[in-house]
């Protein structure tokens, strides 16, 4: 048997091993590569400096978000990756002893100038937390609460705003035949959605994500997370995440946060295959740097 | 294999089960130089009893491609590895395919070693002397990996070139030997084959070292020129 595998291949008639070089590796198509350069840019932070206080908890940090893509921050807790998330829709002004340095432009205009209607902002940029905290209130009432907050009482309006937000939510099958009940009656997951669907409901831009699949079950988390795959089609996402599992199957690109600083950002496959600063290798092999 | 690589988890298991993963590639890779050896030995030397040890020893180089194989499988549906450790894993995965086709070769040469004729005084010279080079090779790229060397790596494969120029001088010398004389031809025949496997195992020493350039550098240079590929490795990121 093996004579005649090895006949099949004879020597006389093959080919040396000669066929290597550029012509072969122009055919080798690269792995698909998220390219920032690319990129249409939502957000930029540009030299951010964060106090508490005294302490400084973001550092010099400057980095850009892309539209329609999946941002994560990762970063072992306290690195500053929920605090520069709340930069993005000023959440940190509510927080006694904040100042903040540096500028984020959010299409192009510093959401830190003078003037800015910080209302209007947080209409742009919409936040979900890591607890569901759906009001209560019905289910319908908790969607169309955005609405109601800027005068919106035209019934058909509301309707078609709190269907479309629950189908984009991926919670309207779910709950389409109780939207009079109470949120609170709802899984911890269907909550979770829920407070997305109230989020979306005023059409933000950008979608602030504090570990939103924290609080929640394997199934509800992956559902959470084949919704955020959904939502980049319309919105610009901006996730949170201890869970580095998680940011590596939904973000296009990762932001590795230590001790204040930005310490790498890239695209989510380069960053988990093959970082280029030790301190992201050993935080995102489970090592202590 | 470099403490760095494997070592500092917070899980102290998690370290095992990578080091488990390396130290079982090298031993399997100390069995395949093993099993050219021999199969050289029993061609040359005209040892057939030596040969059947070669040809019966190959399932133990098979047994553990499969055990090596299912434990990388474990590793990455239990640990999620990233980064360098997933590097490691799939380097490994990679590693043991053409180890275990290295010993298919060797297999191949100890089934040629049970019949060999020599066509002619001399003939065995050069064969024996592209084996020693050949084994070198299978050496430094199992060291290569064992040490992460990337230098190692890249003479391996500047060594692959080398020895093809050797196989493809044999040929021509066994061409004229059958020429002359068509009743060396049966021997000339067995001796190409086994010529043929060991430019084979060149072949696959030269991917493994690919695949450690892989492994400590991040950066694929299979199908590269030798050129190209130290290019590649030497253009270090970090």
């Amino acid at each position: 048997m093996y004579l005649n595998s090895l006949q099949e291949q004879s020597p006389m008639n093959a080919a040396p091993s000669t066929n290597r070089g550029a012509g072969l590796a122009a055919l080798i198509p690269d792995a698909p590569k998220m390219d920032l350069e690319k990129e249409e840019i939502c957000l930029e932070v540009q030299n951010l400096n964060l106090y508490y206080g005294g302490k400084r908890a973001l550092k010099d940090v400057s980095l850009r978000v892309a539209r329609n893509r999946v941002t994560a921050f990762i970063g072992p807790s306290g690195c500053g990756k929920s605090t520069l998330l709340r930069c993005f829709n000023r959440m940190n002004d509510l927080v006694d002893g904040c100042r903040v340095e540096g500028s984020i432009l959010l299409n192009g205009q510093d959401i830190y100038a003078r003037g800015i209607n910080v209302a209007q902002l947080r209409r742009q940029v919409g936040m979900v937390f890591q607890k569901p905290n759906p009001f209560p209130k019905s289910i319908y009432e908790n969607v169309a609460y955005g609405l109601r907050l800027q005068g919106v009482n035209n019934r058909r309006l509301l309707d078609e705003v709190v269907e479309r937000s629950l189908r984009g939510a991926a919670l309207w099958d779910e709950v389409k035949d109780r939207l009079s009940d109470s949120a609170l009656g709802l899984s911890g997951g269907q909550q979770q959605r829920l407070v997305i669907a109230r989020a979306i409901a005023i059409e933000p831009e950008v979608l602030l994500l504090d570990e939103p699949a924290s609080a929640l079950d394997p199934i509800s988390t992956l559902k959470i997370e084949e919704l955020i795959y959904e939502l980049k089609e319309n919105y610009t996402i901006v996730i949170v995440t201890h869970n580095m599992q998680q940011a590596a199957r939904v973000s296009d690109y990762t932001a590795f946060m230590y001790l204040g600083e930005l310490v790498e950002f890239d695209d989510t496959n380069t960053l988990f295959t093959n970082p280029a600063t030790k301190q992201t290798e050993d935080y995102v092999t489970g090592r202590y740097g | 294999m470099d403490k760095n690589r494997v070592g500092q988890h917070i899980s102290a298991e998690f370290n095992n089960e990578l080091a488990d993963i390396a130290s079982r590639v090298l031993l399997m890779g100390g069995m395949v130089e093993q099993q050219i050896r021999d199969a050289l030995e029993a061609l040359v030397e005209g040892n057939q009893k030596l040969g059947a040890v070669v040809v019966s020893n190959d399932h133990r180089v098979n047994a553990l491609e499969v055990a090596i194989d299912e434990e990388c499988m474990q590793v990455i549906a239990r640990r999620q590895p990233a980064a360098g450790d997933l590097r490691l894993v799939v380097t490994a995965i990679k590693v043991i395919t053409d180890l275990e086709r290295i010993g298919d070769e060797a297999e191949g040469i100890g089934h040629v070693a049970l019949t060999y004729v020599p066509p002619g005084p001399g003939a065995n010279m050069e064969l024996r002397t592209m084996g020693r080079h050949v084994s070198q090779m299978v050496r430094n790229a199992l060291d290569a990996f064992a040490r992460t060397d990337v230098e190692l790596a890249l003479q391996v494969a500047r060594d692959e070139e080398m020895v093809d120029q050797e196989y493809d001088s044999l040929v021509r010398q066994l061409i004229t030997y059958m020429m002359e004389d068509p009743r060396t031809i049966s021997g000339t025949i067995q001796l190409l084959w086994a010529a043929r496997a060991l430019e084979r195992i060149a072949d696959h020493a030269r991917n493994i070292a690919e695949y450690i350039v892989f492994l400590v550098r991040g950066r694929d240079v299979r199908h590269l020129t030798v050129d190209q590929m130290e290019k590649a490795a030497r253009d270090v990121r970090r």
